[in-house]
């Protein structure tokens, strides 16, 4: 597939709009359908897409395994970060309505950050379920 | 802003932070230490919420400050706050040891990763045992179950991988069936909160899907807990997992199973309809027997310590189960002793045996199984490892004077109450089978010589005896002074059935 020149053409014009899409997913959740989770799978679909097209090899140079571990580490840090904000701010953990001074706006916030906890681990962990399975003997291109 | 009262949360967030910060800093030593800390203070904290309750009574803690029946409760009363401690115990005790102990068993560049993995293991059962909330409890139950599936598939045997994935096909079909339990529930009564949950059943008690969901629930976290018949994932997981794992898992894992279902049976269903309406006393009494007697007649055949010490689990589980069909206080109190006494003699056993292990493996080789044959004479080469097991099976027979007499004494009171004295016979006799399998080990270890072609070794080393012994000496201290685990127990025991009258 990675020699199909069609598609390689096609799918660097589309992982721009792939990956915007995934912003929007991220930042419309508090609204509408969509969340960490959604945008996540998204920006994780969309590097996998230029894998297929391009070789694990060479989204390894964009996205290498040490950034992608951090990836995973990090949004469970975020989120539970989150939650450890809302204690030094004397309320409960995941309090957010001491986040603000408007508890409206601190709840936005509290979730604003939880959802990117949850889109860098989730993208994280699609990208290195698929790095493992990719670098597997006898499947490498 | 009070750290007290902030315990509770701490309790769970501090492991779980601990394993993504494991994970970042990418170094064994590091990640040990972040991970080693994390459980001695969440020891620390399990300890002040014990004294907590003790004092004050129940300690209820809204996650994000929403009010219960709506938000996540943590919810800490006698029986979770007894259970925490020997949770966040035991991770502090096996923790230390673990370092030493996977030195050979786990190739190095992937250290850090087990001690992530052991932390959210500790993680998922600390939130299991203190969130007061039926989801939160599945959750929590995943996150443990995930962690262990792989801290078993780490072992270096390539059985470990079968063993893991085993018990992972065992454990998501008892996970599934424990959500579809707290699916039906969540549908009769609106809430996800246990204690408002409890409220809302008394009305619908008998109506058929509560009685599904018993069934599921009942059989989910049987699995879970290995309860015979549904063992057979656990005898391969204990054999082929790492040392330190097996300690972690025989001392928490099924035990914090055990304590769902008695937090479900007692505080939510009520004894009113698990035990009046239902069977399930007679089920549990036949299958408890079937455990404490054909698990432990199967093990006296086993030739892997390690496998032998698994079967004994399975038996010993059986006298929980036992104390939990009496469904009167003291053998409530005998069932929840049994967690904690039992929990620390097979942990402290499982470390020594990981110590023989180690002492048996070459630089880099795979750790061999410790057979029988590979342990002949062993108390000359490693007298203080082989004494400490003796004293571990004491207590797993229940000789006076070690942790198992005291909860084999509070379940024999128990049968005596309920007139059935064919039970203190049972209760008897199979703590006859468990003298033979440890006297197997004794014949082997003390009075057949040691092989002519095998190499000297030496005792274990210190860092592996010191949590070891730290154990064994536990075992005998809560034989004598059993002020803490009987006055929890029984505590525990009449809180429990006051709330389920």
């Amino acid at each position: 597939m990675s020699n199909d020149l069609v598609l390689r053409v096609i799918g660097r014009l589309l992982i721009p709009f792939i990956l915007l899409f995934a912003l929007y997913v991220q930042f419309h959740g508090d609204f509408g359908p969509g969340g960490g989770f959604q945008a996540g799978v998204i920006i994780a679909a969309g590097l996998i897409f230029f894998a297929l097209t391009h070789g694990v090899n060479t989204v390894r140079k964009v996205v290498p395994d040490w950034l992608v571990e951090t990836m995973v580490a990090s949004g469970v840090l975020i989120y539970a970060g989150v939650g450890l904000a809302g204690l030094l701010f004397g309320g409960n953990y995941l309090d957010y309505f001491v986040l603000d001074h408007n508890p409206v706006h601190g709840q936005h916030r509290g979730i604003f950050w939880v959802e990117v906890g949850v889109a860098t681990t989730v993208s994280g962990v699609m990208l290195k379920i698929y790095y493992m399975f990719a670098s597997r003997s006898g499947l490498e291109d | 802003m009070s750290l007290a009262q902030h315990l509770p949360a701490l309790q769970v967030v501090l492991p779980l932070i601990s394993a993504p910060l494991a994970v970042l800093l990418r170094r064994g030593g590091l990640a040990f230490v972040i991970v080693t800390s994390a459980a001695w203070t969440a020891f620390a904290i399990a300890i002040t919420l014990w004294l907590q309750v003790d004092t004050g009574g129940t300690i209820s803690y809204h996650i994000g400050n929403w009010e219960p029946p709506w938000g996540i409760e943590y919810r800490i009363d006698r029986l979770n706050s007894f259970v925490l401690v020997l949770v966040s115990g035991m991770a502090a005790v096996v923790l230390p040891y673990s370092r030493a102990s996977i030195e050979r068993e786990i190739p190095r560049e992937s250290h850090y990763l087990f001690y992530a993995m052991l932390g959210l293991c500790f993680t998922g059962l600390l939130g299991i045992t203190i969130t007061g909330d039926a989801f939160n409890l599945f959750v929590f139950l995943e996150i443990s179950s995930l962690s262990t599936y792989v801290l078993i598939a780490l072992g270096r045997d390539r059985r470990a991988l079968t063993a893991s994935y085993q018990y992972l096909i065992m454990g998501s079909i008892g996970a599934t069936f424990i959500v579809i339990a707290i699916g039906f529930l969540y549908l009769m009564t609106g809430t996800l909160n246990l204690a408002d949950m409890a409220n809302n059943l008394s009305a619908i008690k008998s109506t058929r899907p509560v009685l599904v969901a018993l069934a599921f629930f009942t059989v989910g976290v049987s699995l879970k807990a290995a309860l015979f018949p549904l063992h057979q994932w656990l005898p391969n997981a204990y054999t082929y997992a790492p040392s330190a794992v097996t300690a972690l898992l025989a001392a928490t894992a099924t035990k914090v199973s055990l304590y769902a279902l008695i937090r479900f049976y007692f505080t939510i269903f009520g004894d009113s309809l698990v035990f009046d309406k239902l069977p399930l006393p007679e089920i549990m009494l036949l299958l408890s027997l079937f455990a404490m007697f054909v698990a432990n007649f199967v093990a006296i055949f086993q030739t892997n310590l390690k496998r032998l010490f698994a079967y004994s689990s399975v038996g010993q589980i059986g006298y929980i189960t036992l104390g939990l069909s009496f469904d009167s206080v003291h053998g409530l109190a005998a069932s929840i002793m049994h967690l904690f006494n039992h929990g620390i003699a097979k942990g402290g056993i499982f470390l020594l045996v990981g110590g023989i292990v180690a002492t048996l493996t070459t630089r880099q080789g795979i750790p061999p199984a410790p057979t029988f044959e590979r342990l002949a004479g062993l108390a000359k080469q490693m007298p203080i490892t082989c004494f400490g097991i003796v004293i571990g099976g004491l207590s797993l027979i229940g000789v006076p004077g070690t942790a198992g007499f005291i909860s084999k004494w509070y379940l024999i009171l128990a049968a005596m109450e309920k007139g059935q004295w064919w039970l203190v016979g049972a209760i008897l006799l199979s703590s006859l089978l468990a003298i033979a399998y440890v006297w197997r080990f004794v014949e082997v270890a003390y009075f057949r010589a040691q092989p002519v072609d095998q190499v000297s070794r030496g005792e274990a080393s210190l860092s592996l005896l010191i949590p070891a012994w730290l154990l064994i000496t536990a075992t005998i201290w809560f034989g004598f002074d059993t002020s803490f685990t009987v006055g929890s127990a029984l505590d525990a025991a009449h809180q429990l059935m006051r709330s389920a009258r």
